[in-house]
């Protein structure tokens, strides 16, 4: 039965990206992110649901729009467990978990006051040298970010 | 007529050199501390440009590339420089690679030198960016090893004092992770060597014993001892820094216990870490250590260069 009313919950969108098992303390964050507050489209936005793999998670569902893999892929940072479902005509045609990309752009700011990229007007540039426990490594001072030290800037 | 075009690479990290390239570095210091005023940078200019003093490194570096030829721009005293104007180091190191056929530079941001060496065709030597690298100390310190020990293989090396700041003894760690080194590391706890080397070691099988005492033991089975500077500056409290600053201390007396053919390094400037008498031990390596950095910087600017004087 619950099996069910999670299904129509998706199923609710005619077109869309449903992003679910998000973090609840990542919601806000992955909002931001996506860049949606300025769409005009409908925009289902739930937090702190619960959810028997992560205790409580958050879920953004957004109509009529498809993120590219660039955007979705920096979801990954903040909320490495994030599933992404993609809905057309109702119906659940793609569904996979967000993956991080091997190089972060311009995205997270160093936690290192001393390095150069917080002191040029360069974007930041991070290595992705743990997938699992999301561990980044800045491509000019070397510092190594996770956790809460991963900044978004 | 065809001319090709030698193959020049920035040195930026340690870790960009690769086994084979730090033993032919090595070789080619080598050949250099037999011929050290060959003239085969004739014709070529290079920058140093210091944004910040060391006038330890930078004399090194300049009588480098004055005996081998070279001729040299730059600046010791960034005041004097448009970077006093608020010109991005981007704008500088582009005008200045239109000059010259290599920069040696350095910088007080972390990783200034590796953003510099994306930005131009011209090759960069690092000659150090704030606490982070500071390759061409980390070359002259493996010269030193392999020229007294005859090797950079399973031998044993005590790194004393500062072990957490101490960017030199981070950046031979890992140099020597090549080569089947064993390492003691002895400080105290405010100074210990920092998690992300010692999970480095362990990652990379790397023997290493941490110890806060400096005992006779530990003097015994060292190979090189490779001593280090508690700096002031880096202490909060200074009320914890006169407590630890002269607990790691060497004197003559206490090398009575250590191999003969052991040699004491120092990245210098000492202070009181290395007692005055040890000078006349001739275990007391550091001057021809700092001596042995002419060559590796040699070594250095020619394989950036593309140039094999061998060849």
């Amino acid at each position: 039965m619950a099996e069910n009313k999670k299904e129509l919950a998706v199923a609710a969108l005619r077109d869309g990206t449903v992003i679910d098992h998000i973090p609840s303390d990542a919601l806000f964050k992955a909002v931001d992110l996506l860049g949606i507050a300025d769409l005009g489209v409908s925009i289902t936005i739930g937090n702190n649901l619960k959810s028997s793999r992560l205790g409580k998670k958050g879920i953004i569902k957004v109509a009529d729009t498809e993120f590219s893999p660039e955007t979705l892929s920096r979801i990954a940072i903040i909320a490495p467990t994030a599933i992404i479902n993609t809905i057309r005509n109702y119906e659940v045609v793609d569904k996979r978990p967000v993956v991080l990309p091997d190089v972060i752009t311009g995205l997270v700011c160093c936690d290192n006051p001393k390095c150069v990229s917080r002191n040029e007007p360069i974007p930041s540039r991070f290595e992705v040298i743990d997938r699992e426990n999301v561990t980044l490594r800045c491509h000019y001072c070397e510092h190594e970010l996770r956790g809460d030290n991963i900044v978004l800037k | 007529m065809m001319t090709t075009k030698p193959s020049t690479r920035s040195i930026v990290s340690i870790a960009d050199l690769s086994k084979e390239e730090i033993l032919d570095l090595i070789e080619l210091a080598s050949w250099f501390e037999k011929h050290p005023d060959s003239k085969i940078l004739d014709g070529k200019v290079v920058a140093t440009l210091f944004f910040e003093p060391s006038t330890r490194t930078r004399l090194s570096f300049e009588t480098a590339v004055n005996r081998l030829g070279g001729r040299i721009i730059g600046f010791s005293d960034p005041a004097a420089t448009s970077t006093s104007k608020g010109e991005t180091l981007k704008d500088t190191i582009k005008m200045v690679a239109n000059y010259v056929d290599l920069i040696v530079m350095r910088h007080y941001l972390e990783g200034a030198a590796r953003y510099a060496s994306e930005i131009t065709d011209v090759p960069v030597i690092n000659a150090g960016d704030g606490a982070h690298q500071h390759p061409s100390q980390t070359m002259l310190d493996l010269y030193s090893i392999h020229k007294t020990q005859g090797r950079l293989d399973d031998i044993t090396v005590t790194m004393v004092g500062d072990l957490k700041y101490g960017r030199t003894v981070h950046s031979l760690l890992m140099a020597l992770s090549h080569f089947r080194a064993r390492f003691r590391f002895v400080a105290c706890d405010e100074l210990r060597m920092p998690e992300e080397f010692r999970t480095f070691c362990d990652r990379n099988n790397i023997e290493y014993v941490e110890s806060k005492d400096f005992s006779p033991e530990v003097i015994a089975e060292t190979d090189i001892l490779y001593m280090t500077r508690v700096q002031r500056e880096r202490f909060t409290d200074l009320m914890e820094y006169e407590r630890v600053k002269d607990l790691y201390n060497l004197d003559a007396q206490m090398l009575g216990v250590a191999k003969s053919s052991m040699k004491v390094l120092h990245p210098l400037p000492r202070v009181n870490e290395i007692a005055q008498d040890v000078d006349d031990d001739p275990r007391a390596y550091y001057f021809q250590q700092a001596k042995n950095g002419l060559y590796a910087r040699q070594a250095m600017i020619c394989t950036a260069l593309g140039i094999d004087p061998r060849k």
